[in-house]
């Protein structure tokens, strides 16, 4: 398949193209509604709830991802991303309940994940030390830091952000839940995820990216700081990690709980390799794991395993292991990645 | 490990300390007073000692189990699934075999439950091993799943009658005893930290793990079968912790518990940098954050301060060691001994 | 454009002095490039000559000396400075980015673009092109290079430096890759590009090229310029040496082999690559006691995969290999070796030894697990000791002790010390991939007289090298590999450079009518 996406495509040729190299996911897609359907009996109602729930699963997902994604593919490994969205969460609720303003709260999560993407820059590019021991120094500082200064009771006063439903087009069914009676954020999301797969490859950013994160010493050559770059994208990734955690606080749950992101930072590190490293890959591999989360509605509805939660809960960790051992070792990471860079 | 290297850690420790003291003033408490609380609650008496120790043993396995598998390269962050899963089936054998005596049952609820940890740190050893799954995110994953599982076992399989969730209390046999306030569970740790370091300098396959984990083409290259290390390394180091989960169970807990010594594979990651990987350096970093644990209460009552700051100390020690180049600007020493586990991502 | 009259030399290096730690690169290097004019730079590895062009491109800082382009003095901190000042290089090593097409390649940092940011792939590609056609280097812009052989991929360097409007370009070793046929087409590309106005600085250690092509001659040595002169005025002979400072061996004496029985046989052998394509395609050979089989061909023609196939570190699709009669087809490596197989790896850091291990440590990689290095599972550090110090003496391997790290020797020191490990383990076989890769003259010819001593005792030797003067040197059988496939296996008195290079290149041993 490999990194770069069907631009040799010819127009009329895209769509066949799309069907070709997307028949798994569309197997896989048309598996899922099936099962979606008959776990909801037919239900109107029920299946629109799972919909719903998939997305809402998978936006930090996708966000996660695609921080990790710009990068790695600069060449940076961000195994940090949990703890970034962990302090954005923690960040943007702390901010909200003190200001009384969400979108303040959201621009503080946002600020607090790019801050944490240039510690990261910090140590492992500018210092050159091991990119993953720096982003773990990033979890356990986010861990710590969260507890530490974290007071019990606080909340939102006007509560968590609402939906914004789009106009006539959110009173269809099914559809016009699930997709056009929204939060804002998962909005964004949705449509970062073509932003992001224009700018890696229709724009000189992108290229420049690649470039640095496949053999930085050739970008070098020509001129291109991969100091630079790689500082330049583990900011803007962290934003969107900020966004990702200012989610999670404020338009998912409505609070901060110690530890809220649960992993989520490193399910979203395999649904990028699983999506190889490709924003619409990623995102299709988002609602797959969304999906997996959101299977647990599913499973109340059966009456399903309710009396063994935890097995239910390990659901998202299995699928992830499970993708990791099938799918990583066939897919190829841009070449740099793991090694510091200096110049002499 | 010379003099100058083990000066690394010395700073890194001081300069956390400072930062911490900065922290613990602008919240508005005095850092001499936390400090002094701090070292009262963990080492002016036996008692307090025996505290530190306690807190200490668990972290000498989980450190031994970070350490050790870094020698091979790689990144065991599942410290705490393999602990837990030692923890629980060990406080099974603790309190499910009757009529054994204790020369055997102890030992054998350690052992097994030591084979728990082995078998779970195996786990994403074999992943990598075939398929290439690099451990950080599997052994990640593998938390999450043990901590599950093992609350299941706990709330439903091995469930002691009542309202708290938690295993039944442990046979007087199975029990690893104290010597005065000191947890003989300690020893045992000392005796680990031991072994380790004797397999990695005197054994082939001591040699042969190394190998791989300086440079695994070359180990490749020389006959080293470096999947067979893989997988033997993240057992060895599974076993680590999960013994450590056993020594907490039956030597100083008593049951098993959900909540159980939550974080312990990131502190865990913590020890082994701070020494340096090196096997016999666990135990005085082990000692040092232990210390900062069981003083964490006397600080909170005298001094005000939250313990959690004992967590962003340990953080900020980890960013001292872990980043080269600070250190080697502290110290202006040669490039020497870099630590790197980022290079078999994806490979 | 500034008017450069005939006198003003379109590049100069002026004093420059550079130092590494303890090592000085550079000591007071001068060098004069005219325009449209050729000029060699040559010397032996270490010499100094990648050290003084990385500065003139601005990859390195000189801590002395002044470069001045086209007669004004300029200051290189980063190659942008060295391209906007129209110095390009192509590197040794190609600075390409293997999976981006040719046009992206060539435009990189310079792309063009719609306001900036949305990359115009039209102009990008017709740029190429156009380029291509004007300087003889076509190359298809959509083809991703890291699918391009490798004579193609340096094109994709020239143009990059082209596309630029380079007036000085500087090739660092760039024959290092190329069949004698490619060599001779870029040679025609390069004085094509001469007669355009460019200067040309072309770094080689290879003495025969210097006579060929070059207008003048630099050579270097130790960090210093030795002399300036042009091909008319001396030869292969004089310019060696002035590169290595006292009269070289250009070709080691050997007595005639008297080869024995068969002790390598590879039958039918099909292997594949890491991306699943044949890269050994139903390959025979033999080799004899007593005998050096020297197998040419560029790099990339399925060498490494042959080689891995027989040492055990790669499977194999099909076919045998047989050691003395035993099939070792698909033993594992440690097998073979204990079986009596030695191996010399092309890559000496990555493969050859562990870096951060001692010297004594790298000397038993292959033994440590065994008596007397080893008993039941624990190490007998004495007897490593005993023993390495007993090789380092025997192969004046450079060391402080044997207890430093191998990473602290020079490359032909590493080299030895491979060299040292392999022929002491009594093997009956040794596979020597690119032996003398990049280290210095008098360590080449150390390694040379080893592979001669091993033969006449006995040893049956499997020289896989890109360096024909090398396998014409040493071999008493010549094979030509090309495409996976033995082209053809015959005496070495059988074939000459000509001979060797037109196979290499395409692959038939027909001599075309004349």
């Amino acid at each position: 398949m490999g990194l770069v996406m069907a631009d040799d495509a010819k127009g009329r040729n895209v769509l066949a193209a799309i069907l070709y190299r997307g028949r798994w996911w569309l197997v896989t897609g048309a598996l899922l509604v099936a099962f979606t359907l008959w776990t909801a009996e037919f239900h109107q109602a029920q299946t629109t709830a799972i919909l719903a729930s998939t997305l809402r699963h998978s936006t930090p997902l996708v966000l996660g991802a695609l921080c990790g994604m710009l990068g790695e593919r600069s060449g940076v490994i961000n195994i940090g991303i949990e703890g970034q969205m962990l302090m954005s969460a923690w960040a943007g609720f702390m901010v909200a309940s003190a200001t009384g303003d969400l979108l303040t709260g959201v621009v503080a999560g946002v600020a607090v994940g790019m801050l944490m993407g240039a510690v990261l820059a910090g140590i492992s590019v500018g210092l050159r030390g091991d990119q993953i021991i720096a982003g773990t120094v990033l979890n356990i500082a986010a861990i710590g830091i969260t507890s530490f200064f974290f007071t019990q009771g606080r909340t939102l006063p006007s509560g968590k952000i609402q939906p914004i439903r789009l106009g006539p087009l959110a009173d269809l069914p099914v559809a016009g839940r699930v997709l056009f009676s929204n939060k804002p954020i998962t909005y964004l999301t949705l449509l970062l995820v073509p932003v992001v797969w224009f700018g890696l490859f229709r724009t000189t950013w992108g290229l420049r990216t690649r470039a640095v994160g496949e053999h930085p010493s050739a970008a070098e050559t020509v001129g291109i700081s991969v100091v630079g770059m790689r500082y330049l994208n583990l900011i803007l990734g962290g934003g969107i990690a900020g966004l990702a955690g200012a989610y999670l606080s404020l338009e998912a749950v409505g609070s901060f709980e110690r530890g809220m992101t649960n992993g989520k930072g490193f399910v979203a590190l395999a649904v990028m390799i699983f999506g190889r490293w490709n924003p619409v890959g990623a995102w299709g591999a988002a609602l797959l794991f969304g999906y997996a989360s959101a299977v647990q509605t599913q499973f109340q509805f059966r009456d399903w395993l309710t009396s063994d939660p935890q097995f239910v809960g390990m659901i998202p960790f299995v699928v992830t292991i499970v993708v990791l051992a099938g799918f990583v070792g066939r897919a190829r990471p841009p070449a740099s990645i793991g090694q510091p860079y200096s110049r002499e | 490990m010379n003099i100058r290297s083990a000066l690394v850690p010395v700073l890194a420790v001081a300069l956390a300390i400072a930062v911490g003291a900065l922290i613990i003033a602008l919240s508005g408490s005095s850092p001499v007073d936390a400090y002094r609380a701090l070292i009262e609650g963990s080492l002016s008496d036996p008692k307090s000692i025996g505290r530190t120790l306690e807190k200490a043993t668990p972290l000498v396995m989980g450190g031994l189990a970070v350490a050790f598998a870094f020698k091979a390269g790689l990144f065991n962050i599942g410290g705490q699934g393999q602990l837990v899963v030692g923890a629980i089936i060990a406080g099974a054998v603790g309190y499910g075999i009757s009529d054994l005596p204790w020369i055997i049952h102890a030992p054998l609820a350690l052992l097994v439950g030591a084979l728990a940890g082995a078998a779970w740190g195996a786990i994403p050893g074999v992943l990598k091993a075939t398929r290439g799954a690099h451990e950080v995110i599997t052994t990640i994953m593998l938390n999450f799943v043990a901590l599950n599982l093992t609350d299941w076992l706990a709330s439903k399989v091995w469930r002691e009658p009542g309202v708290i969730v938690r295993t039944p209390r442990i046979e007087p046999s199975a029990e690893i005893p104290r010597w005065g306030e000191i947890p003989t569970g300690f020893f045992l740790a000392v005796v680990a930290a031991l072994a380790c370091w004797y397999l990695l300098r005197g054994t082939t396959f001591g040699f042969e793990i190394q190998s791989v984990g300086l440079n695994a083409d070359a180990a490749r290259y020389a006959g080293i079968s470096v999947r067979r290390i893989f997988v033997t390394t993240m057992a060895i180091s599974g076993m680590l912790a999960g013994l450590g989960g056993a020594i907490e169970t039956n030597g100083i807990v008593g049951r098993y518990e959900p909540g159980f010594n939550a974080g312990l594979g990131f502190e865990g990651i913590t020890i082994a940098l701070l020494a340096r990987t090196h096997p016999l350096g666990v135990i005085p970093a082990a000692i040092l954050i232990g210390a900062m644990q069981a003083g964490g209460s006397m600080m909170q009552f005298k001094a005000d301060v939250q313990p959690e700051i004992t967590k962003i100390i340990q953080a900020l020690i980890l960013v001292f060691v872990a980043t080269p180049i600070i250190v080697r600007w502290l110290l202006s020493k040669r490039e020497a001994d870099e630590l790197s586990v980022s290079s078999t991502w994806g490979s | 454009m500034i008017q450069v009259s005939a006198a003003t030399p379109a590049l100069e290096a002026i004093g420059i002095h550079k130092r590494f730690g303890r090592v000085v690169a550079n000591d007071d290097v001068n060098l004069r490039v005219e325009k449209g004019r050729i000029h060699a730079l040559l010397g032996e590895n270490g010499a100094g000559k990648s050290t003084l062009v990385n500065i003139l491109f601005g990859l390195y800082r000189a801590d002395r000396g002044e470069v001045r382009v086209a007669g004004e003095v300029v200051e290189l901190n980063r190659p942008r400075d060295a391209i906007d000042r129209g110095i390009g290089m192509v590197h040794q090593h190609f600075q390409l980015v293997p999976v981006l097409t040719v046009a992206e390649n060539v435009v990189l940092g310079d792309e063009p673009s719609h306001s900036h940011t949305v990359l115009n792939v039209g102009a990008a590609k017709r740029a190429v092109q156009e380029l291509g056609e004007r300087y003889g280097l076509e190359v298809d812009p959509e083809a991703v290079v890291e699918d391009l052989p490798v004579g193609t991929q340096q094109r994709v360097e020239i143009l990059r430096s082209l596309y630029r409007r380079a007036d000085v370009l500087i090739l660092d070793e760039p024959t290092a890759v190329l069949t004698p046929q490619e060599t001779d087409q870029l040679l025609e590309v390069l004085r094509g590009l001469a007669d355009q106005g460019v200067a040309i600085v072309f770094i080689t250690h290879k003495l025969r090229e210097v006579l060929a092509i070059a207008d003048e001659v630099t050579v270097m040595r130790d960090g210093q310029v030795v002399g300036s002169t042009t091909p008319g005025e001396t030869d292969e002979a004089g310019l060696a040496e002035m590169m290595v400072g006292r009269s070289v061996v250009l070709r080691v004496s050997k007595a005639p082999a008297s080869p024995a029985a068969t002790v390598l046989r590879v039958n039918d052998l099909c292997v594949d690559d890491d991306r699943g394509l044949r890269a050994v395609d139903e390959l025979s050979l033999e080799v004899r006691a007593g005998e050096i089989l020297g197998v040419a061909g560029v790099e990339g023609n399925g060498q490494r995969e042959l080689v891995e196939a027989v040492t055990g570190l790669r499977s194999v699709v099909s076919g045998i290999v047989e050691m003395d009669g035993h099939n070792i087809t698909g033993l594992s490596p440690r097998q073979i070796s204990e079986l009596g197989m030695a191996h010399i790896p092309e890559n000496r850091e990555k493969h050859g030894l562990v870096g951060a291990h001692s010297v004594a440590d790298n000397l038993v990689l292959n033994q440590y697990y065994r008596a007397p290095f080893a008993r039941r599972g624990f190490r007998q550090m004495d007897t490593v000791t005993e023993y390495s110090r007993s090789l380092v003496a025997a192969y004046d391997i450079r060391t402080p002790d044997v207890s430093t790290p191998a990473r602290a020797l020079s490359g032909g020191n590493k080299q030895k010390t491979i060299a040292a490990r392999e022929f002491s383990h009594g093997a009956r076989l040794l596979v020597a991939a690119q032996p003398t890769r990049g280290i210095d003259v008098g360590s080449i010819e150390f390694v040379h007289q080893q592979l001669i001593d091993q033969r006449d005792r006995g040893l049956a030797v499997l020289l896989i090298s890109a360096e024909l003067d090398e396998i014409l040197s040493l071999s008493d059988r010549i094979g030509v590999i090309y495409r996976g496939r033995l082209v053809v296996v015959t005496d070495a008195s059988d074939l000459d450079r000509i001979r060797i290079g037109r196979i290499m290149t395409t692959g038939s041993h027909d001599t075309p009518a004349t």
